[in-house]
């Protein structure tokens, strides 16, 4: 089971401030655009996340220290 | 030719009163169930007039919803209603033709508002400097007295303290910038259900207080009945402000403007938020959300602009996507960084700079800045731009190739006020 999705990833556009943290502790899952913020794997401010990339997606936003990014149910 | 709102007449109480008549009594809020004037609000159809069209009752229902689900106790339980006047697109002028004109009709449909969501405190906010203010302070004080007195407040004139929830927030903390996520109607000014109408939909509101969903129903589109408000410009004789049955073919609009003045190039529809079309077969389209967004236009806050022959269209986005990234919120960075970006490349391409990376680059950054801010200002001009880029394609070929087919570049222009340049503002400095 790989493409069981378990959680959302959010991203709040206006706590994040672009440092960039998440990319590096969840580079399948974030990448930066070319203003140094982050960009989820589908373009929007939400990702569906699968159980094999639940790691990396706790990784960023635990990385985060403006608390942008969380994960729901 | 069906007239409702009152356009071009005095603005006294008196007036007002021969002119409507007297405003009925509006049952309360009970409990979990709004007054009864929601369900007029609901046969009527009335669908937001500021831009976004959202159905009106749907708005009455969750507010009451998202108070009573509150304790009884809870100090966040009594809703807020705010009259939007801020008319922060610059090719507007309906709002303050109507708040000059009808003002009373506006505060009748404040008050109505407020009884039907059971709301403790209502507010009629247009923006700092606006010429409707002195007008507005003698048609609140003309009033005889009720239980909720309506207080006139005037955040920043910026484009987008507009929306809603920069609306709520500047009632609730005195800061203009929108909100995210963004339900005010749960959770709006002091964390309190917050309902926000435009002025326009209030005086429809005035309206059906006093005649009934039916009457209200029985001109304009069936999917979004009634008359409403055009602000229209650019090439017509008399440009200005008419009230219009929704689903007028676009044609008549024009007419009633007094015709073009050259031939049309093209229009901008809905505002700086909104979308260029061509003009080829769009004279017939109507004038309704439904039918706008078919024909790939965008009605938003009822604004027609013609972009005449001799003018270039490329020049015209240019000057309007540059004040447009200025006006950022300055919250996230895909739009304050994202929209200057743009900006540049479009000036570039309006300018006949060579550049052969820039239709790749241009087509990259409208992505990027979609879908990525905490408010929808970055998505318009990512839509306006878009837009613009097809609508006139044939333009930005000549463009691309050093050429521009409007010489002349005369005509009318679209308004577009000193630019700021836009920049991280955490705090709100900008928006007090």
């Amino acid at each position: 089971m790989s493409d069981d999705i378990m959680r959302t990833l959010h991203l709040d556009p206006i706590a994040c401030d672009g440092r960039g943290l998440c990319h590096y502790a969840a580079p399948d899952l974030i990448d930066l655009d070319e203003w140094g913020y982050p960009l989820l794997r589908d373009g929007g401010l939400r990702l569906g996340v699968t159980s094999s990339e639940l790691p990396q997606a706790r990784a960023a936003v635990e990385a985060c220290p403006m608390l942008a990014l969380h994960l729901e149910k | 030719m069906t007239e409702r709102l009152g356009l071009g007449s005095p603005p006294s109480l008196a007036d007002h009163l021969r002119t409507f008549g007297p405003m009925p009594h509006v049952d309360g809020r009970s409990g979990s169930s709004p007054g009864a004037l929601v369900d007029e609000v609901e046969s009527a159809g009335l669908r937001g007039r500021g831009g976004g069209w959202f159905p009106t009752h749907l708005k009455l229902r969750a507010v009451v919803d998202s108070s009573a689900s509150r304790g009884r106790l809870s100090r966040t339980r009594q809703p807020i209603v705010i009259g939007n006047g801020m008319e922060g697109e610059p090719a507007s002028s309906k709002d303050v033709v109507l708040l000059t004109s009808s003002p009373h009709l506006v505060l009748d449909g404040i008050e109505a508002a407020a009884r039907t969501v059971g709301a403790t405190e209502a507010f009629l906010a247009v923006h700092r400097g606006s010429p409707a203010i002195p007008v507005l302070e003698r048609a609140i004080a003309e009033r005889p007295d009720t239980e909720l007195p309506i207080t006139l407040d005037t955040p920043p004139a910026r484009y987008v303290a507009s929306e809603e929830s920069a609306l709520s927030h500047w009632i609730g903390d005195g800061i203009a910038q929108p909100v995210y996520p963004d339900r005010p109607f749960q959770k709006g000014a002091d964390g309190r259900p917050t309902l926000v109408q435009n002025v326009e939909t209030l005086a429809h509101l005035g309206l059906i207080a006093r005649h009934g969903g039916a009457w209200f129903a029985e001109v304009g589109s069936p999917s979004a009945p009634g008359t409403t408000l055009v602000s229209i410009g650019g090439a017509v004789r008399h440009p200005g402000v008419l009230e219009a049955p929704t689903g007028t073919p676009v044609a008549h609009l024009i007419e009633r403007a007094g015709g073009a003045t050259s031939g049309i190039r093209g229009f901008l529809t809905g505002g700086y938020g909104g979308g260029w079309v061509a003009s080829e077969g769009f004279a017939e389209t109507s004038w309704d959300p439904d039918s706008m967004r078919a024909a790939g236009a965008v009605i938003g806050a009822s604004i027609l602009w013609a972009v005449g022959d001799q003018v270039c269209p490329l020049d015209e986005l240019d000057r309007v996507v540059h004040w447009m990234a200025g006006e950022s919120a300055g919250q996230c960075g895909p739009c304050v960084f994202g929209l200057p970006a743009l900006s540049e490349d479009v000036h570039s391409l309006a300018s006949r700079a060579v550049d052969p990376q820039r239709p790749t680059r241009l087509q990259r950054r409208l992505a990027l800045v979609t879908g990525r801010g905490g408010c929808k200002h970055p998505d318009g001009v990512a839509r306006l731009v878009g837009t613009g880029l097809s609508a006139f394609a044939d333009e930005v070929a000549a463009h691309e190739d050093g050429r521009c087919t409007a010489t002349a570049n005369v005509g009318a222009r679209l308004p577009v006020p000193p630019a700021r340049v836009a920049a991280l503002d955490g705090r709100g400095r900008d928006f007090r």
